[in-house]
């Protein structure tokens, strides 16, 4: 009687392919993550249950935190270039292309108009230092903030052809008066529906 | 080579997640018009049938029915959430319409934010409204009677 040989079969198994695989996809998901920027003023948002998430274009956002600081914000360089050509009509002011330019790569600010153009030179890390932008203005007596919001409206209604929405990004410990003016500053201006941007709840 | 696999489907995994998690999400809000405002608040909102909801201090409501000289009921302090606002208003979205008679007649919310409520306060109730599914509801301004209720009842500080 011959021997029955049992044939083994091997325990590895090709890995190459599935390895490719896997960092093709791993490539493609690190270059789609758009680098998250450093926000001029980090809040702490209060969640809800809302799913609707917030869109990516012809948004001006109105973030306050930090005591009342009022920091303003909108989507799109050649929006914020036509917002900042406004404003400098308005309020007299003349930028040079280059300031124009770096204008529009910020992506939210909160200074007074007297220290736009000190801000506009900073190096994009020295800006968000604490201490640097101390919140637009937008109280009665000067209500930089209004003027703000109507020239990014309009600015957006000009280059995109789309109305702008507001949204507001509050910290959760931010008390009701602040947010008051806010929407105050809105309704003047006959904008009855914005956005309150929240994070999701995840239990409750 | 596995361990290197393993890394790489755990690299995917996190940047699959965060991609889709990282974006914030928006809560519309509609406010009634300013200049209607006015004739609104005064003309034909039937008493019986709006719950007035105050926001306090220490994330304390204090709601009560009906008009603030002669309230149906309460007022009352209550929290936020589950075991607080959500049921009170549950309840009353069933039996405002067969008080009323009418389906269409429901129940009317009325938001009022104090100084000293915070806004995630806010938020909160708001976020409460989509979940009892509130059909009628607006944020309206706190009146010097009702912050003396606040301090009466300890949650205006």
């Amino acid at each position: 009687m011959g021997k029955i040989k049992v044939k083994r079969a091997s325990t590895t198994i090709d890995m190459t392919a599935m390895c490719d695989v896997s960092f093709l996809l791993l490539t493609f998901f690190i270059l789609t993550a758009t680098a998250r920027q450093p926000e001029a003023l980090p809040v702490d948002m209060p969640a809800s249950t809302v799913q609707i998430k917030v869109p990516d274009t012809d948004l001006g956002t109105v973030t306050v935190g930090d005591g009342g600081k009022m920091f303003f914000g909108v989507t799109g360089p050649n929006v914020r270039v036509n917002m900042l050509n406004r404003i400098g009509e308005k309020y007299g002011m003349t930028f040079s292309e280059e300031e124009k330019q770096r204008f529009s790569l910020i992506e939210g600010f909160g200074v007074p108009l007297s220290r736009l153009k000190q801000l506009i030179a900073l190096e994009g890390t020295a800006r968000i230092a604490p201490g640097v932008q101390t919140g637009i203005p937008a109280d009665s007596t000067d209500n930089q903030l209004k003027e703000w919001i109507m020239a990014a409206r309009l600015a957006t209604a000009e280059e995109n052809d789309k109305q702008m929405r507001v949204a507001i990004k509050g910290d959760a410990d931010e008390e009701y008066p602040a947010i008051k003016r806010i929407i105050d500053i809105l309704q003047d201006q006959d904008l009855n529906k914005f956005s309150l941007i929240t994070n999701l709840r995840t239990a409750n | 080579m596995t361990a290197m696999v393993d890394l790489a489907f755990l690299l995917i995994t996190f940047f699959m997640l965060t991609t889709s998690i990282s974006k914030p999400y928006a809560m519309d809000v509609a406010m009634p018009d300013k200049t209607e405002e006015q004739d609104k608040d005064q003309l034909d909102v039937a008493d019986n049938r709006t719950i007035t909801l105050l926001l306090g201090s220490d994330n304390k409501i204090e709601y009560y029915m009906g008009l603030l000289e002669e309230p149906i009921e309460g007022p009352t302090v209550v929290d936020y959430g589950r075991n607080g606002i959500r049921p009170i208003l549950l309840e009353k979205i069933k039996q405002i319409p067969q008080i009323t008679g009418d389906p269409k007649k429901g129940l009317i919310v009325i938001i009022r934010p104090s100084d000293k409520s915070h806004y995630r306060n806010l938020v909160d109730i708001l976020d409460e409204m989509k979940i009892v599914n509130a059909q009628q509801y607006m944020i309206g301004d706190i009146s010097p009677l009702e912050i003396e209720l606040l301090e009466r009842e300890g949650i205006y500080n």
